[in-house]
């Protein structure tokens, strides 16, 4: 596929709208469809796309395998931090009412970085995913 | 009225159509693709449910992604699915039978929408009212996901991580061993 142009070309156009479209299915959750694990399959798909056209070592050369592991366990921690967060200011494991002035802006930012913990996490499982199965090949046959 | 029902009959004559097709095709990439394609229409069904978060979801991840990674697992298979089962009366036969007791279940449940669901009077209603009040969010879904049940998320974001380091861990060990040719065990094992 390195050599089709009409693909190369068509991947460089869509890669910046994908994520785009992630962020905004990341962040935009609260007010309609959408969340986490939607918009860490949409940021994932871009990456994955970029890795089918480009090959398996581009891929890597521009998403880091070792960040790829630091983000995926990043996510788990995120949404298990604010949990803990909410405990040392005084409230229950995810009770995010305490974490801004009003209970109700509490609650904003509590779910916001909730989603962005999840959506860190799939996405980054789904590529570590991908990566995992596409590179094992290489692996074999030598 | 009329033209829901259409439009669901649309629907489900298109599943089951792909869902013969997906029985009677023996190519992985076709089964691959079939899958993804009857994701898509299932994603659809949901939308005429009005369920637009779940129809999202099955979209990107059961049409998008998981077709995706099933190709790339697709690439260690034979082309072909060989045909292992010799006679196909007995797994009719179970289909038809669990497909009859679902249908005669469904029944018993009550109507889509209905008010008086023992669904809609648990605590659904509290729910409702409290995301525009308590938490001032529009989208409940997203408050009931990330708030109301913020501990059955982190559980699932925890099983996500968990299964993509346990796949990881599992492609990683055959390559380490494949490199290492061994040698070592078998010193250890003369020792002992």
């Amino acid at each position: 596929m390195h050599n089709n142009p009409i693909l190369r070309i068509s991947t460089k156009i869509l890669f910046a709208p994908i994520i785009l479209f992630g962020l905004y299915v990341q962040f935009h959750g609260d007010f309609g469809p959408g969340g986490g694990f939607q918009a860490g399959v949409i940021v994932a798909s871009a990456f994955i796309l970029y890795s089918l056209v480009f090959g398996i070592e581009a891929g890597k050369k521009l998403f880091p395998t070792n960040v790829n592991l630091i983000l995926l366990a990043l996510g788990g921690i995120v949404y298990g931090g604010v949990g803990i967060v909410s405990i040392i200011l005084g409230d229950e494991f995810l009770a995010y009412n305490i974490l801004g002035s009003s209970p109700q802006s509490g609650q904003h930012i509590g779910i916001l970085l909730v989603e962005f913990g999840v959506g860190l996490t799939v996405s980054n499982v789904m590529i570590a995913l991908f990566n995992a199965f596409a590179s094992y090949d290489k692996v074999k046959e030598k | 009225m009329i033209s829901e029902l259409l439009i669901n009959a649309f629907l489900v004559t298109i599943m089951l159509s792909i869902a013969i097709a997906l029985i009677k095709t023996r190519t992985v990439i076709f089964t691959v693709i079939l899958t993804s394609a009857y994701s898509l229409v299932a994603a659809l069904m949901f939308i005429t449910l009005d369920a637009v978060d779940v129809a999202f979801t099955e979209a990107s991840v059961g049409a998008g992604i998981s077709t995706i990674l099933f190709l790339a697992a697709m690439a260690y298979l034979p082309k072909k699915e060989v045909e292992s089962i010799s006679s196909e009366f007995i797994p009719a036969l179970s289909c038809i039978i669990l497909g009859g007791i679902l249908i005669w279940c469904s029944f018993d449940l009550p109507e889509i929408g209905q008010l008086t669901a023992p669904i809609h009077q648990h605590i659904a209603p509290e729910y409702i009212k409290g995301s525009k009040e308590d938490i001032g969010i529009p989208n409940i879904v997203t408050s009931v996901l990330a708030s109301y049940r913020g501990y059955d998320t982190f559980g699932e974001t925890i099983v996500v991580f968990t299964a993509g380091v346990a796949v990881l861990a599992l492609l990683e060990k055959k390559n380490t061993t494949k490199k290492n040719k061994s040698q070592p065990k078998q010193k250890i094992k003369k020792n002992a």
